[in-house]
């Protein structure tokens, strides 16, 4: 075991694993974290937090993991490269292990223009390669990336993002190849809606054997609105938003186009579980922690698979 | 070359409100190539700056432009012309204005253009930056295209998920230089070399940089490794 954490104990068992996505809140509202977490509690394995999503300020993903965590949630703590160099990265991972935490999806991080404070100064020390890389050497040789030695290393699953739906479409796969041999153990994919493209970049990750040295969870959002989906299609960079999905939405009364959205949720769900080399979901119900619990059940995805206490 | 651009009128005119006697300093090197410093653009400035006074002002502006504000030599010209001044306003890049507020440490020396990049002139009044002077040049593996200047994010393993019809999800004007950097070593039957890992950079620059030429180093270290 790299880390021993439930998730990675769910994808080494050869589950099909799910994980969630907690938006940490505006303010230091701890209520605001527990209040998620109950609807994600016991149905999914971990939760993703995020960290200071589409550069706005908010509670920091440390803070928010340990809230959750204290609500009975395993954390899959995000950190981006935008906002810290790779001392405050170092040092906020070595909290974050000394805490209890034991999974982190290292990111490059949107653009600060996208955010709150579009006049910042970037950061991006390191990028996600080099984060994964840095993680995993502190992991597997306790040293830091200067080369100095760690005391006590910290044992973290670590997890990087990919976006089969970007250009070019051909490096894709190789960029997924790059992250494996920087270090990464499992991965979480942009949100997929073209089922066909995501398949085709699976099966060309298959073909490459990098299925069986990585665990691939796709990502899944719920369409909350026919206005959502148009969003997503014209605005939100590297999404890939089918035109028959939208007309899907178009074609229902708009005070149903919720549940519709659901329905193609639970639907996309099942098609991806039948693909073969895919380890699990993630499911980002952005804003939408509480309906969770109704999309877990209708896809079938209930009860979580239950574990021994410690198998580390 | 480095571009500048000229401050606004404004800023500078506060800059040297309190001052009777300005001289203002034009630079022959970058700044007058991108049209900002030269000696057009300080014969410019003064005559706005003059515009500007208040009726009964006995403030006197003049200029002069020197070759190249970063070298001693073309300082030394005006060692003879300064003293008469009371302030100087430089048209030169940063180091320029330094090397100048150096040279005369008595006199209070002022910024008239902000240094915004090393880059080239598509055409004239047009230019783009090329280059963030990051010490460690990586152009060999990346085509020829710096992913620390031309990425919006900096990155080394490069592209991130988010262009959009071959442009940074930043800017729809701005080509994403991770795509360009992968079709121009597919064209050249080169992408090995983004295959892997780019590890995490050595960022130089830190602390003031330094060149010694290996040719003239002796000039300036003494064999006990201090200084001149």
């Amino acid at each position: 075991m790299k880390s021993g954490s439930r998730l990675e104990r769910i994808l080494k068992a050869g589950q099909f694993a799910l994980t969630g996505e907690l938006g940490p809140p505006r303010g230091a509202d701890a209520d605001a974290v527990r209040g998620k977490a109950r609807h994600l509690s016991g149905m999914v394995d971990a939760v993703n937090i995020t960290d200071n999503q589409t550069a706005v300020v908010r509670m920091s993903s440390l803070g928010a993991c340990l809230i959750a965590m204290q609500a009975g949630l395993e954390p899959v703590y995000q950190m981006v490269c935008r906002d810290r160099n790779r001392i405050a990265m170092q040092s906020d991972i070595l909290g974050a292990a000394a805490l209890g935490v034991r999974n982190i999806l290292c990111l490059s991080g949107d653009h600060q223009c996208f955010g709150d404070h579009p006049d910042c100064k970037k950061v991006f020390d390191l990028d996600s390669m080099q984060l994964i890389n840095m993680v995993k050497t502190m992991r597997d040789e306790a040293r830091f990336q200067g080369g100095a030695e760690i005391t006590v290393a910290p044992k973290m699953f670590i997890g990087a993002a990919a976006n089969p739906f970007a250009e070019p479409h051909a490096f894709r796969v190789t960029r997924l190849a790059k992250k494996i041999a920087a270090g990464a153990d499992f991965i979480q994919t942009q949100c997929v809606y073209n089922m066909e493209r995501f398949c085709a970049w699976l099966a060309q990750a298959r073909d490459m054997g990098l299925t069986e040295k990585v665990y691939i969870l796709a990502g899944v959002t719920p369409l909350k609105s026919l206005g959502m989906a148009r969003y997503m299609q014209k605005n939100v960079p590297g999404m890939d938003v089918p035109d028959d999905l939208i007309n899907r939405l178009q074609g229902v009364d708009k005070k149903d186009q919720a549940k519709e959205g659901i329905a193609i949720c639970c639907e996309q769900i099942q098609q991806l579980r039948e693909m073969k080399g895919l380890a699990g979901i993630h499911l980002m119900a952005i804003e939408w922690e509480h309906r969770v619990p109704e999309i877990v059940e209708k896809a079938g995805l209930l009860p979580r698979p239950e574990l021994q206490a410690e198998q580390v | 070359m480095i571009k500048a651009t000229i401050k606004p009128l404004e800023e500078i005119r506060a800059l040297v409100a309190p001052f009777r006697r300005v001289l203002t300093v034009g630079c022959g090197g970058c700044v007058s190539l991108c049209l900002a410093g030269g000696m057009k653009e300080a014969r410019e400035l003064n005559i706005k700056l003059r515009a500007l006074q208040d009726p009964g002002s006995e403030a006197v502006f003049d200029d002069i432009t020197v070759e190249r504000q970063c070298e001693q030599q073309f300082l030394a010209a005006l060692d003879s012309r300064v003293e008469k001044y009371d302030a100087l306003i430089s048209l030169a890049c940063g180091a320029g204005v330094q090397f100048l507020a150096e040279r005369f440490p008595h006199k209070p020396v002022f910024p008239g253009v902000n240094t915004q990049f090393v880059g080239v002139t598509l055409d004239i009044g047009w230019y783009e930056e090329r280059c963030k002077t990051c010490g460690d040049c990586v152009l060999g593996l990346t085509a020829g295209i710096c992913p620390v200047t031309m990425c919006s994010k900096s990155l080394f393993n490069g592209p991130c998920g988010g262009p959009q019809d071959g442009h940074c999800e930043v800017d729809p004007n701005t080509p994403c230089a991770w795509i360009a950097i992968y079709e121009r070593l597919q064209q050249q039957g080169r992408l090995d070399s983004i295959a892997d890992v780019m590890p995490a950079r050595q960022w130089q620059g830190q602390t003031p940089g330094r060149i010694l030429h290996p040719r003239y180093r002796d000039r300036y270290v003494h064999e006990d490794g201090n200084d001149t």
